[in-house]
């Protein structure tokens, strides 16, 4: 149990409250509920609270799954560099942007479920858990011979001796390779 | 990575442990049932809304209409006749929720349904199974709040007695002479009462088994320590008794007093003992072997919960086997072969296979050494009663490395080079098409069974080859893939 980023879970939280609160406030707004503007709001903060956590952070250890096409945003969030990675300021913030929810009865229920992901995401910041983007790792090209080969030939066989070969190869009579061949950086 | 990841049948967090199969669900109707609880929840949520919406709004309307007129009904009486359950004017639907048992239970269940989902997404599941599991926990909140939550009945109808001297359909077109002498419409006011809403008796009193009976969980265990930092714990645990295919939930209270992880059994129910292989995966495994491994006097205690999973005994049921284990999905394998060869050396009559061919599929064989070894022994058995053809196998190893290629050239050896048994190891993934086809021309009457322990993807290949390569006659092979056995 020590091992656990509680991060991930306050994350999965806070996302699902933010749908609570757009699936709430949109109910309240479309019925014409009394005191529907707090509904109104209710889906702004919702939709802004999805697009925050949609991206998720990277896990200390192991790998982390992606969410689908969270790239995109994952640029965005990283933009705001401490007041995204911190997790105090995540607690924070959704305890203040659930406030406002709590006063109709249709986005109540976004309010305690994303007062529950604040609540979570404070302890996950007690904890000195923090949030990291998830990378695009470069294609790196695979190592033949495991690293071994350092200047793997750039021809297949049968190679002609060195002397003839600082010659272009357009000037090799014969050889025609049946894969294509890409020249090393030497 | 840790065997959690193959976990079998649990139902509805109750009645796991029992022996009868009509009561085991699999995992996947779990998940089912409890996507339809979600969204049928968030209809309910919604249509619940508009109630105490509308119920707020005719009674503070004082416009003389239909619904201000039936909701002053039965307001100031003591009887309980009354169609709106608000009574003020001066309240909101938010107040009303919290103040009445149906509101409040709703939103306490609403929220441990909440909660439980979120902590149960795959990712969460398999990255931090505490959190999953000690939430899931929150079921009991969830039944005991769903109870109580249509006990009140708030929403109400019309009571039959007040049906005969008020038919609504009649008298809805004229609400201001209800109840007067007017002999003409025949109106009293309506009356209504409760229609409470109840839980099936069946789900509480399987949920309160489930945590209530909870047997006493002490296990002995003997350590085996195997290659490549696998421990296999041999346990016995009075009045356990399992099938093949099952998993149990171990917990040592010396390594973590709270975590409880699940490991398929790999031992036959033949065997006087019961076994896991535990693989160094996580903190926890790490942290199990090397207690085992430092030999204190006093051996470690263990808990056990289980068995859990439907017992697979389809697998006895089929002339010809296919069983394909990947990575850590040959676990399952070992029980299941086992058993297999103790029926068959016993003749016993309950085992129908004739033929098994087991596919072994994984990167490398380093921690599976056990199972190699029980490949070995296997093999060595049936030489020695004279039935070496009765289990086929074939090792695939789907990570090519120096090694690897070291093995290529020791073609001409009598035994394989890297798993020393007789069959060969194979590279790269078997091509389904020639296997099911080799099996086709070799069984051409039989019925196939086909078992996997592995990933969705693999599944969905099986699957392909179970419909392509099955005969449309009736009397030719047929193969039935087994979904969700392991």
């Amino acid at each position: 149990m020590g091992r656990i980023e509680w991060a991930m879970w306050a994350n999965e939280q806070a996302l699902a409250s933010g749908l609570i609160l757009v699936t709430g406030g949109v109910v309240a707004v479309a019925a014409q509920f009394k005191g529907w503007p707090f509904a109104a709001y209710a889906i702004a903060a919702g939709v802004f609270v999805c697009l925050l956590e949609y991206p998720r952070g990277k896990r200390k250890k192991g790998s982390t799954m992606e969410r689908c096409g969270q790239k995109y945003l994952t640029a965005v969030v990283k933009v705001f560099g401490p007041i995204t990675r911190n997790y105090y300021v995540r607690a924070i913030l959704h305890a203040a942007l659930a406030v406002p929810a709590g006063f109709l009865l249709s986005t109540i229920l976004g309010t305690a479920c994303l007062g529950i992901a604040s609540a979570i995401y404070l302890l996950a910041a007690i904890r000195g858990e923090e949030w990291n983007p998830i990378e695009q790792k470069p294609q790196e090209r695979p190592q033949v011979g495991g690293g071994t080969i350092k200047q793997p030939p750039a021809m297949p066989p049968p190679r002609p001796p060195a002397d003839t070969r600082k010659k272009p190869p357009a000037e090799v009579a014969g050889q025609e390779n049946p894969i294509p061949v890409t020249i090393e950086a030497e | 990575r840790d065997k959690k990841f193959y976990y079998t049948r649990v139902l509805l967090g109750c009645c796991r442990r029992t022996m009868r199969k009509q009561l085991d669900r699999n995992l996947t109707f779990h998940k089912l049932v409890a996507y339809a609880i979600a969204l049928f929840t968030a209809v309910h949520i919604i249509a619940h809304l508009c109630n105490f919406e509308w119920y707020n709004d005719s009674q503070q309307a004082a416009d003389g209409s239909l619904s201000s007129i039936l909701s002053n009904l039965h307001q100031d009486e003591e009887s309980n006749k009354w169609l709106n359950p608000i009574h003020t004017n001066s309240t909101t639907p938010a107040y009303v929720t919290f103040t009445t048992i149906p509101g409040l239970t709703g939103v306490i269940i609403t929220l441990a349904l909440i909660l439980m989902v979120t902590s149960s997404m795959e990712f969460i599941r398999r990255s931090y199974f505490e959190v999953f599991w000690y939430t899931h926990h929150l079921f009991i909140i969830y039944f005991a709040g769903l109870v109580i939550h249509g006990i009140a009945g708030l929403v109400r109808g019309q009571t039959a007695e007040s049906l005969n001297k008020h038919n609504p359909e009649h008298c809805a077109q004229d609400p201001r002479y209800w109840g007067g002498n007017n002999t003409d419409s025949h109106c009293e006011e309506p009356e209504f009462g409760s229609i409470p809403a109840e839980v099936s008796p069946s789900i509480t009193v399987c949920s309160l088994c489930r945590v209530l009976l909870a047997t006493p969980r002490s296990a002995q265990a003997v350590a085996v320590v195997h290659p490549s930092k696998v421990l296999e714990l041999q346990m016995h645990k009075k009045g356990f008794s399992m099938e093949v295919g099952q998993y149990i939930f171990i917990n040592c209270p010396s390594v973590s007093h709270l975590e409880w992880h699940p490991f398929t059994l790999t031992s036959a129910p033949e065997e006087d003992f019961f076994s896991v292989h535990i693989r160094a995966a996580g903190d926890w495994t790490e942290n199990l072997i090397d207690t085992f491994q430092q030999q204190k006097p006093k051996t470690p205690r263990i808990e056990v919960d289980g068995p859990f999973g439907t017992a697979s005994e389809d697998v006895f049921q089929y002339e010809v086997a296919m069983l394909v284990g990947a990575g850590i999905g040959v676990t399952p394998f070992a029980s299941v072969l086992k058993s297999i060869w103790y029926k068959f050396q016993h003749a016993d009559q309950r085992l129908k296979t004739k033929k098994i061919y087991f596919y072994w599929l994984c990167r490398d064989t380093g921690a599976f050494t056990w199972f190699n070894d029980l490949l070995a022994s296997l093999e060595q058995e049936m030489e020695e009663s004279g039935k070496t053809g009765f289990l086929n196998y074939r090792l695939f190893l789907t990570v090519w490395d120096n090694s690897v290629g070291q093995a290529a050239f020791n073609f001409d050896n009598d035994t394989d080079v890297v798993t020393g048994l007789k069959q060969k190891t194979a590279f790269g993934r078997p091509m389904w098409s020639n296997e099911f086809s080799a099996v086709a021309t070799a069984h051409p009457r039989s019925v196939v069974g086909v078992f996997l322990c592995g990933p969705q993807a693999l599944a969905k290949s099986l699957q392909k080859c179970c419909h392509q390569y099955s005969s449309l006659d009736p009397r030719k092979v047929k193969f039935y893939f087994n979904k969700e056995n392991f």
